[in-house]
């Protein structure tokens, strides 16, 4: 960890918009773009094709997908897959579709993802936001060590943490609970510290002077005036941490044991492990499949913009 | 916040003009959230990990000291060699594959359209999880059944076992996540492109460069600085890999796709083996560390030729 490189840094950006330098210039036909366009239409129905898919199979009865497994449409279309993962169907049926005939709990995984991307997000946001004010913008001793201190985390792999983590937690007594899940991540990592003090470094100070000269406290400043003028990199950065907790799956893993915390990446893979493994429910796994992947299909439809022109470096001069 | 009410007076009441006065309480108010979960959930399970490799340890009962016994273990373990292979063969082809097509795809999204929604596109399979990636492609390469073989033997090739055979299982791990990965390297090389000033490419224009011309004497050498950042910053996710090979086959066909992370979680929570996936899990972060200093050194991410 005594390496001079802080690589993670470079992940997202803190402008939201990114330059379009290129300007328009008049387009004739030529064989190299038609192409080049070519393989970027390749590249989109490789990207979409597995989500269609899913969609595809989901729809179809699971027993007539080994006679219709070349057809683009569903085969016998069926809500069957739909109902199995919402336990809309009785054991019987289930197992007479190909299905495993145990209920899943979706509504519990879904409920348990949703708490625990939460509280991540809400702590992690919140607290990172609180350290990255203090470190841009608070005056005290030993500032700029302690921020060193912190870029240092960003050497540390996240995996190398989880099994010390793992124990730590069980000393807790936090193992199989929501709370378990989220407190490693909850409070803080070094990006989104990082991350936000580069965004409060740019904030104007003169407004902020106008503001302390009026008798206003730091903390009001803070509360009132730097977070509803950062209220864009604070939403960028939440959705992003949303995302990567609601597709965490390895510590959720190790940490839920049952249905009271298990999440919907954890039940995936139990579900998976539970269909028959001579002749799986693909049309059911498909189906739960997509309803995990759902939600943050949406949520990337509702701010697409803001996540695609999020990336880039924010890391290097 | 009532806690915090009299330092504030307190600063308020020396009221100095340019702001520097002395936040201390304030400031320790402000990051200790923030410095609780780095201690408690950074630094100490970095110590205690490194810890925990000398010892042997169960989880049930206290850690016992026993020097080097797990790293020697380590070293005789055909195992954790093969799963090493494994990983380094992974990240090869992981990395390979996926760097080129997403600065192909980044040179393209430049060059033809600086759409959002073409990025969106390339961007969506990143939204969705390691898991949801990994069951969707179990499916569409399974091999009666699947999409990708049907295609295949509509088009006269033999079906392949993607999944279920030794030679191909690495290469298909490493497409899934190419598959999932690829748009948001390419868009981080695309952010790249955005520093590249147009002019050196109207520049190249004028002196009648072609556009692969430019590709290798404009853009590569000027992108060489974000492409190392890049590398580095995926080389240290691929080695990471878990989630593909835990749901689609948990390290089979025999030991072909134990991957060390894979075989780490396996000696840990199958034989609870602490003390020796500890082990396992700080020659991890070594190798890590080597590579990404390695890179950093041969690739020259520090210095930019755009100066």
């Amino acid at each position: 960890m005594t390496t001079d490189t802080t690589p993670q840094v470079a992940t997202i950006a803190p402008t939201t918009t990114v330059r379009h330098a290129a300007p328009k210039e008049p387009r004739s036909f030529n064989p190299g773009r038609a192409l080049a366009w070519a393989f970027m239409i390749l590249v989109i129905l490789v990207s979409l094709f597995p989500f269609y898919w899913m969609l595809r199979t989901a729809l179809s009865s699971n027993n007539a997908l080994y006679a219709g497994s070349h057809s683009l449409l569903p085969v016998q279309a069926s809500a069957g897959g739909f109902e199995r993962v919402f336990g809309l169907q009785t054991g019987q049926e289930a197992i007479d579709a190909g299905g495993a005939g145990q209920a899943i709990n979706f509504w519990r995984y879904l409920f348990n993802s949703v708490v625990v991307s939460t509280l991540i997000t809400v702590g992690q946001v919140f607290f990172s936001a609180m350290a990255a004010y203090a470190f841009a913008r608070l005056q005290w001793k030993h500032r700029e060590k302690v921020f060193a201190f912190f870029l240092a985390g960003l050497m540390i792999p996240a995996i190398f943490t989880l099994l010390p983590n793992f124990v730590l937690i069980k000393q807790l007594g936090l193992v199989d609970t929501l709370l378990g899940i989220a407190l490693p991540t909850m409070f803080m990592t070094p990006f989104a510290v990082f991350f936000l003090r580069q965004f409060f470094l740019g904030i104007s100070r003169e407004v902020e002077e106008a503001a302390l000269m009026d008798g206003a406290s730091k903390v009001r400043v803070f509360f009132r005036l730097i977070l509803p003028m950062s209220v864009a990199p604070i939403t960028t950065l939440a959705i992003l941490t949303y995302i990567a907790s609601w597709n965490e799956y390895f510590w959720a893993l190790m940490v839920s044991y049952t249905d009271k915390s298990r999440v919907l990446t954890v039940a995936l893979g139990v579900f998976k492990s539970q269909t028959p493994q001579t002749g799986p429910d693909w049309s059911g796994l498909m189906a739960a499949t997509l309803v995990a992947a759902l939600p943050m299909l949406v949520l990337f439809m509702l701010f697409a913009k803001r996540i695609v022109n999020s990336i880039g470096f924010s890391g290097i001069k | 916040m009532a806690t915090a009410t009299p330092t504030q007076q307190q600063a308020s009441r020396r009221k100095a003009p340019t702001g520097y006065r002395d936040d201390t309480r304030l400031a320790l108010l402000f990051i200790l959230p923030a410095l609780i979960g780095f201690s408690v959930f950074m630094i100490w399970p970095t110590l205690r990990g490194i810890y925990l490799s000398f010892t042997k340890f169960n989880l049930l009962t206290p850690p016992k000291f026993n020097g080097l016994d797990n790293y020697i273990r380590m070293v005789q373990d055909p195992v954790f060699w093969n799963a090493l292979k494994v990983t380094l063969y992974y990240v090869a082809l992981n990395i390979g594959l996926q760097t080129v097509l997403a600065l192909v795809i980044a040179v393209m999204m430049q060059r033809l359209t600086q759409k959002t929604w073409l990025r969106g596109i390339v961007l969506t399979p990143y939204l969705v999880s390691n898991v949801v990636a990994a069951m969707v492609f179990l499916w569409i390469l399974d091999y009666q059944l699947g999409i990708g073989n049907t295609i295949l033997a509509g088009l006269g090739f033999d079906r392949l076992p993607f999944l279920s055979s030794d030679t191909w299982v690495i290469p298909t791990i490493a497409l899934i996540n190419v598959w999932r990965h690829v748009g948001y390297t390419a868009l981080l090389i695309f952010a790249g492109l955005q520093m590249i000033p147009e002019t050196v490419y109207e520049a190249g224009k004028i002196d009648g460069a072609s556009e692969v011309r430019m590709f290798r004497s404009i853009t590569i050498p000027l992108l060489r600085p974000i492409l190392s950042l890049v590398l580095i910053i995926t080389v240290v996710g691929s080695f990471q890999v878990f989630d593909t090979v835990a749901i689609a086959t948990r390290g089979g066909p025999v030991d072909s796709s134990r991957v060390l992370q894979f075989y780490i979680y396996d000696v840990a929570f199958g034989r609870f083996q602490f003390g020796y996936a500890s082990a396992m899990s700080v020659a991890l972060l070594a190798v890590l560390v080597v590579i990404t200093f390695v890179q950093y050194r041969l690739t020259r991410a520090e210095s930019s030729d755009l100066a």
